[in-house]
């Protein structure tokens, strides 16, 4: 943990050596998703209500996903340069070094300027906690802080996924976006809006639903079922088959031998 | 003339070698506008009625778009010319005996459509096929294909002319990352690209259609399916012209500018 942070603080002071760049990139990001808030807002003015979730409902639902989307981009997005790093053999290096792997490539990148998304996902939240009507007793704080976290460690294993293709392709497969980019703009809405084939998939497949979904229909009392809390830690498993997988594709890298 | 023809064809035939990228690319932008489409048939189902344009159309509209992406978007910039001066391979550049701003300008026209020519024929194919109303379909007539190529031509334009302003913007900020983010921020929900922009209410809309970034997809796309027709249209190719000559003049004389204090980093 104080090795994290030793790299949180180099990471630190390299980005602000390019400081104006620096606050355009998190201004960028706050504007981009908040272009995807005022798309979901005039969509709620014309329509009012999507399968019988009403606008603030929704939100809920939105700033979970952004939060947990942005936060695990801060913390996990080393990932994203996995590709540059197999391509220029720094992971070999990495290899080399009597530490975690995989820590050292999430260590490697604090993605700090991803804030701007996080700050959004903040306002949002701070918005629709009261907005929501919702008699927010201490099980219900507990199910929406349980989905974010968890939230978080999916989109993690997703950009470990991710970084694990890259072994067979070297080159970043844009097809992960889907999932990850993907989760993050369509999760906004409640996955049923989707139909039942996708929902489905978002369930056994991809567990994004279930950080989002069924305990989103305890927190907004859709459903009195109490298992629905718990629900959320069903996502983890998916921690399972991603690492797995990167050990799969670790065992198979050649060095590019740059 | 034969100079930026030259430049296009090398620049087209490398980016057709990355064939691999282009399949996946292809299987994300279908998937992409599948689920926007469910998404968009969620709220048909909550309130046909306030549909501003027919189901089919918006399909067509959708669908159109993930097939032209490459074209029309303002993120697939040319990361070779983006990190050209924080690498320092502007000076190469200066040395050529050509104007950067005309080369620059073909090479961005040539990675687009080496993109889109690798990407657009098997998602038109497979929309086309699908069940209606969830299909891209066919223009009502003949003169309407002719507009929407027409707008199409003319809104590809001006999205050049918009990344040119992001290359020359790297002149004073070195590092792309932040210019680049600022200007997909802007086009993303401006241009249509989220949500059509006949889906905002009146008053904003109209002012929104105004703007050059409603010539980039909002135009052409709707110009598609019809949705508009005559005397509009004319009106928005009009503005398209506009905002062309506009943007396309502001980039020279930027980068005009921008050259008499170029730095050209060493390394």
């Amino acid at each position: 943990m104080r090795l994290y942070f030793k790299y949180a603080s180099i990471q630190l002071r390299s980005i602000m050596q390019y400081k104006v760049s620096f606050f355009f990139t998190i201004l960028g990001q706050f504007l981009t998703s908040f272009g995807a808030f005022l798309s979901i807002y005039f969509m709620f003015v014309r329509f009012n209500e999507v399968e019988g979730f009403s606008y603030s409902e929704v939100l809920l639902c939105t700033a979970v996903v952004l939060g947990a989307f942005s936060l695990a981009e801060i913390v996990f997005r080393g990932f994203d340069r996995f590709p540059s790093m197999i391509g220029n053999g720094e992971f070999d290096r990495i290899m080399v070094r009597p530490r975690n792997e995989i820590f050292q490539i999430f260590a490697s990148k604090l993605e700090l300027s991803r804030a701007g998304r996080l700050a959004q996902a903040i306002i949002i939240v701070c918005y629709a906690i009261p907005a929501s009507g919702v008699g927010w007793t201490w099980d219900k704080v507990a199910t929406l802080v349980l989905m974010f976290i968890c939230g978080t460690i999916l989109f993690g294993c997703l950009f470990l996924v991710y970084a694990s293709f890259t072994f067979f392709t070297i080159e970043g497969l844009e097809f992960m976006n889907i999932f990850t980019d993907g989760g993050r703009e369509f999760g906004a809405y409640p996955l049923s809006i989707y139909g039942k084939g996708v929902l489905r998939f978002m369930t056994y497949v991809i567990p994004m639903a279930c950080f989002q979904y069924y305990p989103f229909l305890y927190v907004i009392g859709r459903t009195d079922n109490r298992f629905y809390m718990i629900v959320p830690l069903f996502s983890l498993l998916f921690f399972i088959p991603a690492y797995l997988f990167w050990r799969f594709g670790l065992k198979h890298y050649k060095s590019t031998g740059s | 003339m034969k100079k930026y023809l030259t430049f296009f064809t090398i620049r087209f035939t490398t980016r057709l070698q990355y064939r691999a990228a282009a399949a996946a690319g292809m299987a994300t932008q279908f998937a992409w506008g599948f689920m926007n489409i469910l998404m968009f048939s969620a709220f048909y189902r909550a309130n046909p009625a306030a549909f501003p344009m027919g189901f089919d159309q918006l399909a067509s509209y959708i669908w159109l778009r993930q097939a032209l992406l490459a074209l029309l978007s303002s993120w697939s910039l040319d990361s070779e010319t983006l990190e050209m001066v924080s690498s320092g391979n502007i000076g190469y550049e200066l040395c050529r005996p050509v104007d950067l701003y005309n080369m620059w300008f073909v090479k961005d026209v040539a990675t687009r459509i080496a993109a889109v020519t690798l990407r657009c024929i098997p998602i038109f194919a497979v929309s086309f096929f699908l069940p209606k109303p969830y299909n891209l379909s066919l223009p009502p007539n003949a003169g309407t294909l002719l507009l929407f190529l027409l707008s199409m031509v003319l809104g590809f334009c001006v999205i050049v002319a918009y990344s040119m302003l992001v290359y020359i913007a790297t002149f004073y900020t070195y590092s792309p990352l932040g210019v680049r983010w600022i200007a997909i921020s802007l086009t993303e929900f401006l241009s249509g690209s989220l949500l059509p922009l006949n889906f905002l209410p009146d008053g904003i809309r109209r002012v929104l259609e105004l703007l050059p970034f409603s010539s980039m997809q909002n135009v052409p796309l709707r110009v598609y399916s019809g949705d508009i027709a005559g005397q509009a249209a004319l009106w928005h190719i009009l503005l398209q012209l506009f905002w062309l000559a506009v943007l396309v003049a502001l980039g020279q004389v930027w980068m005009k500018n921008a050259l008499k204090r170029v730095v050209v980093q060493g390394g």
